[in-house]
């Protein structure tokens, strides 16, 4: 076994761990916490990928903003501790199985009986992950939409700062 | 990107890195001094004439910049210059209106310059990457603009609309986007209108083109993807409601002739005939509905539904005719709706009200002038000679008859004749119909430098439609 294939059965049974735990917690903070735990070992994953830039940005954007607007919110509508079970006859419920049956067939049927033969590890795949080569598009080929990109933004900034806050006459 | 040749490329694209740089002046102003807005409202005014200007002189010489992601000169050029005028009279009406509304920030300028920058990279755009961000530049600043008055609710409402359809309608666009370039294998917008006869019997790019036709069917107002335009012409700030019709709606036709440019709508005759179906609905529907309004702003709303399908008949005309025939059409309906909501926005009150029908009985008798004008701008609406409205007509159904479509424009010209018990009614009701003894006279300020704005709309109506060959001499070779 080498060095990658340890650890990427370690970091892949972390990341089905952190998300079975997740759906099974009732507490809605510590659920979250599962999230951002499951979210770092994807990154690792994509590390073990050689998509390095990928993996900055799983944490950056994923695990630094989305999980903290989502820990806001859980906090903000302060979650009662013992939320009801939902009821098994309810119409949600069986549609929700049947989806995750759904599912689970469709994978079953991808790993058995389809041909998933390894292609092989591209030779350029290695390069197009790194942050030299998303840099070196950014600021070349895709120079004007960056450029726009920022503007939108700003634009985005202006706009939200101006319809909350401007005082009403 | 070596220095020379980024100074090269952003000259190149000069009218939009003039307005961009502009709103940013405005924004700073805005930040680090008290009371800006007339500054930043002649601030506004110099750019955009600079930026019609440079338009202009960038027309004649056409080329790429930034690495093929952008057009420069040619119909990029005749595009910015149409939306710089659209901004100049917009910002020209808007100076009055938006202290009658107590709504005068200078961020209002500054939006309005980006909702520009945004409009101009949709009809510049030679990438699908350009073009989606040159859209969602221009719907961010709508969607904030429309909720400028925030004390009004309706405003409100209008912006939260607005937002949420748009964001869903931005959706379809961008999935669309993506199957086509899973199909095409690129994102070049004239690659992909070159590969088109190929690709025509892609499942994967008719559904690309399907969705990619659902936004833009949105962008325009067009049936079945109009539902937000009533609701949101009418609480928007006047003069943003304005913009909005005409500005973005040719920004929106720019992007739609760039990508379903004649060459793809030919080959692709599945886009043709959805095309042709949503031409239809919108001339009926848009028509219809028009007749029952009793809010001048209603029925302008409905307007531009209907005159989103006549001028989608000159995209399914495919042919040099409807093509010039689209770009004359905007340019004549960006002047004659700046103008009608321009005089709109003058006889506003401060609460939003007196835009109803039964407000402008007897308007010639108080005040002359804006009824002479509202008349012209309704004339023109309906597409009578000499004014440019009826040139924009002819030219849209002529192409579709060269095309074989012959009961599109007649369906086009029948619509018309319906459309005319609307707008002339209005023309019948300010100068046949007294003024109720009891109504009360809301008094409005005059204000010349939006008087200015409506009197330049009506003579470039009256000239473009004496001398068309004015604008046809410029759009005669792009097609």
């Amino acid at each position: 076994m080498t060095v990658e294939l340890v650890l990427f059965y370690l970091f892949g049974s972390v990341a089905v761990g952190t998300g079975l735990g997740m759906i099974l917690q009732r507490n809605a903070l510590l659920s979250a916490l599962l999230l951002v735990g499951n979210f770092f070992c994807i990154a690792a994953l994509y590390l073990l990928l050689q998509q390095q830039f990928l993996a900055v940005i799983q944490i950056v954007v994923y695990t630094g903003a989305i999980m903290v607007l989502v820990v806001f919110v859980i906090m903000l509508l302060n979650l009662a501790e013992d939320h009801p079970r939902p009821k098994k006859n309810s119409m949600q419920y069986s549609i929700a199985v049947a989806l995750v049956i759904g599912f689970l067939v469709e994978l079953v049927y991808i790993l058995m009986f389809t041909d998933r033969a390894p292609a092989g590890f591209h030779p350029e795949a290695g390069k197009l992950g790194t942050v030299e080569s998303i840099g070196d598009a950014l600021f070349n080929k895709f120079m004007l939409p960056f450029e726009v990109a920022s503007v939108l933004l700003l634009v985005a900034v202006v706009g939200a700062v101006l319809l909350a806050k401007k005082r009403l006459p | 990107m070596d220095l020379s040749l980024l100074l090269h490329d952003t000259l190149a694209i000069g009218p939009i890195s003039l307005i961009t740089l502009v709103g940013l002046v405005v924004l700073t102003i805005e930040a680090l001094h008290n009371k800006t807005e007339n500054i930043n409202c002649w601030i506004s005014l110099v750019g955009l004439a600079a930026a019609l200007v440079l338009s202009l002189v960038q027309l004649p010489t056409t080329g790429t910049a930034f690495s093929d992601m952008i057009a420069t000169g040619g119909y990029a050029s005749f595009f910015s210059a149409v939306f710089a005028a659209a901004g100049l009279l917009t910002v020209m009406l808007s100076k009055s209106y938006i202290k009658k509304q107590s709504i005068e920030h200078g961020e209002y300028y500054a939006i309005l310059l980006f909702a520009i920058v945004g409009m101009m990279l949709m009809a510049a755009a030679t990438d699908l990457v350009t073009l989606f961000l040159g859209l969602e530049l221009m719907s961010l600043s709508f969607y904030i603009l429309a909720g400028f008055v925030r004390r009004r609710n309706e405003s409100n409402e209008a912006a939260l609309k607005y937002f949420l359809l748009g964001a869903f309608a931005t959706g379809f666009l961008l999935y669309g986007i993506a199957l086509l370039y899973g199909s095409a294998g690129t994102t070049h917008i004239p690659s992909i209108v070159g590969k088109a006869g190929m690709l025509a019997s892609s499942t994967m790019f008719l559904i690309g083109c399907g969705l990619l036709l659902i936004g833009f069917a949105f962008k325009i107002a067009a049936v079945p993807f109009h539902m937000w335009v009533p609701d949101v012409y009418e609480g928007s700030p006047t003069t943003v409601s304005g913009f909005m019709s005409t500005g973005g709606k040719a920004a929106a036709f720019a992007a739609v002739l760039v990508v379903f440019a004649p060459a793809l709508v030919r080959g692709v005759e599945p886009v043709r005939d959805v095309l042709a179906v949503i031409a239809a609905l919108s001339m009926i529907v848009g028509n219809v509905i028009a007749i029952a309004q009793t809010s001048i702003k209603r029925m302008l709303a409905y307007s531009s539904i209907a005159h989103a399908g006549y001028i989608l008949v000159g995209v399914i005309a495919a042919n040099s005719y409807g093509a010039q025939g689209v770009l004359f059409y905007l340019v004549a309906y960006t002047m004659m709706n700046v103008g009608a909501f321009g005089i709109l926005s003058y006889l506003e009150s401060e609460d939003g009200k007196n835009v109803s029908f039964d407000d402008y009985r007897g308007l010639s008798a108080s005040r002359p002038t804006l009824a002479l004008l509202m008349g012209i701008f309704m004339f023109s609406l309906t597409g009578i000679p000499p004014f440019a409205g009826f040139f924009g007509k002819y030219y849209v159904f002529a192409g579709a008859v060269q095309a074989g479509y012959t009961w599109l424009a007649i369906l086009g010209v029948l619509m018309s004749v319906i459309s005319a018990y609307y707008y002339l009614r209005l023309v019948v009701l300010m100068y046949f119909s007294e003024r109720e003894q009891d109504a009360p006279v809301i008094a409005v300020p005059t204000s010349g430098l939006g008087m200015a704005a409506l009197v330049l709309s009506a003579i470039a109506l009256l000239g473009f439609g004496i001398y068309p060959s004015v604008v046809l001499n410029f759009i005669s070779h792009f097609f």
